[in-house]
């Protein structure tokens, strides 16, 4: 089994194996970081008009930033509970891809897997992917989880109960965290040739079904762009030697 | 209690996909397209998301403040600022960017 993926392979980083230390660093970085942002979950929530009760549970149960944020706008918005729980589920089916990259980065025993499965999100995927081997993999995954999980769920209460002190959240910038902390996730992704055409696609398309699909699908939609830039980059990667299977 | 189950199913739901992607075995890791694919498809999910939350307002496309946030947020990661830094730089435009 390889342990490492391609991408990180193939980085040219001017350290090549990071100590500990920056390990944790980076990974404290990411997680206090998003972890603050869970306020702005909070006042978002309170504002659409759900309990302290519900949006705590939100955090607690749900753990996945744009999946919280799309169910609070869904519900706002006055969708049935299962459309706007479809909405959110969808935007959380990306994370059973993450887990699927992370399963042989990290090597997880069994017993360990559906607790370290609720914190399978797009930041504790991001700090482990981006380390050269599965102990600091493991390493910032588990610091990553453990520091997003506490912060993100006591700003998410500090949210809610701020949320009438603070007035209007938008005049405070709070709904450009959100994407801020989208887009620095994927800047080190954006390596290679290949992977830039599959954000930019991811765009074009996110952007086109956006006024014209329910919301939640047109991130769907935009994931297709995956497959498609490697079906039109070739078949070389789909003729794989027969003799290399299992 | 619509709230409710609302929650209840969104967190079962996302809890089972995040086990699923987990627990699939390591042969199927081991195809090259489905190694490849699993490595691009967070890239056009994030790329989709930073779009949607940046030009998105319900179903509509806007233009306001938070493309100034995120175009300051991008050239705070040129600059290879921290990322707490690029986040506090997105909100900060954003909401001075409103103020004027």
């Amino acid at each position: 089994m390889r342990d490492v993926p391609e991408q990180i392979e193939t980085r040219t980083d001017p350290v090549a194996l990071p100590a500990d230390p920056a390990v944790v660093r980076d990974a404290l970085g990411v997680g206090v970081a998003v972890g603050l942002s869970g306020f702005a979950f909070g006042v978002t929530s309170a504002g659409a008009g759900l309990g302290l009760l519900q949006t705590c549970a939100l955090s607690l149960l749900v753990f996945t930033g744009a999946s919280q944020f799309a169910l609070v706008g869904a519900l706002a918005a006055g969708g049935n509970p299962f459309t706007a729980a479809a909405g959110a589920f969808f935007l959380g089916v990306r994370n059973a891809f993450y887990g699927l990259r992370l399963s042989g980065l990290l090597g997880l025993p069994r017993a360990v897997r559906p607790l370290a499965a609720h914190w399978v999100i797009d930041e504790t995927s991001a700090v482990a992917l981006a380390q050269p081997d599965r102990r600091t993999a493991r390493l910032g995954f588990t610091v990553t989880g453990l520091t997003l999980y506490v912060l993100w769920n006591l700003t998410t209460l500090l949210g809610v109960l701020g949320a009438s002190a603070l007035g209007d959240t938008d005049a405070w910038g709070l709904d450009a965290a959100g994407p801020a902390v989208f887009l620095a996730l994927l800047a080190p992704m954006l390596s290679g040739t290949v992977e830039r055409a599959v954000a930019a696609l991811g765009v074009l398309l996110v952007l086109l079904s956006q006024p014209v699909l329910p919301a939640g699908v047109p991130v769907l939609v935009a994931a297709l762009a995956a497959p498609v830039v490697l079906t039109v980059r070739g078949r070389v990667s789909r003729t794989t030697e027969p003799g290399e299977r299992r | 209690m619509i709230t409710w189950i609302a929650i209840g199913v969104t967190a079962v739901g996302c809890y089972l996909v995040k086990l699923l992607g987990l627990s699939v075995p390591a042969g199927v890791l081991e195809r090259p397209l489905v190694r490849r694919l699993a490595a691009l498809l967070p890239v056009a999910l994030l790329a989709a998301l930073t779009a949607q939350q940046t030009f998105g307002d319900g179903p509509h496309l806007v233009l306001d403040a938070r493309a100034a946030g995120l175009g300051a947020a991008a050239l705070a990661l040129v600059l290879r600022a921290p990322f707490l830094v690029v986040v506090a730089v997105a909100v900060a435009v954003t909401a001075g960017v409103r103020a004027l």
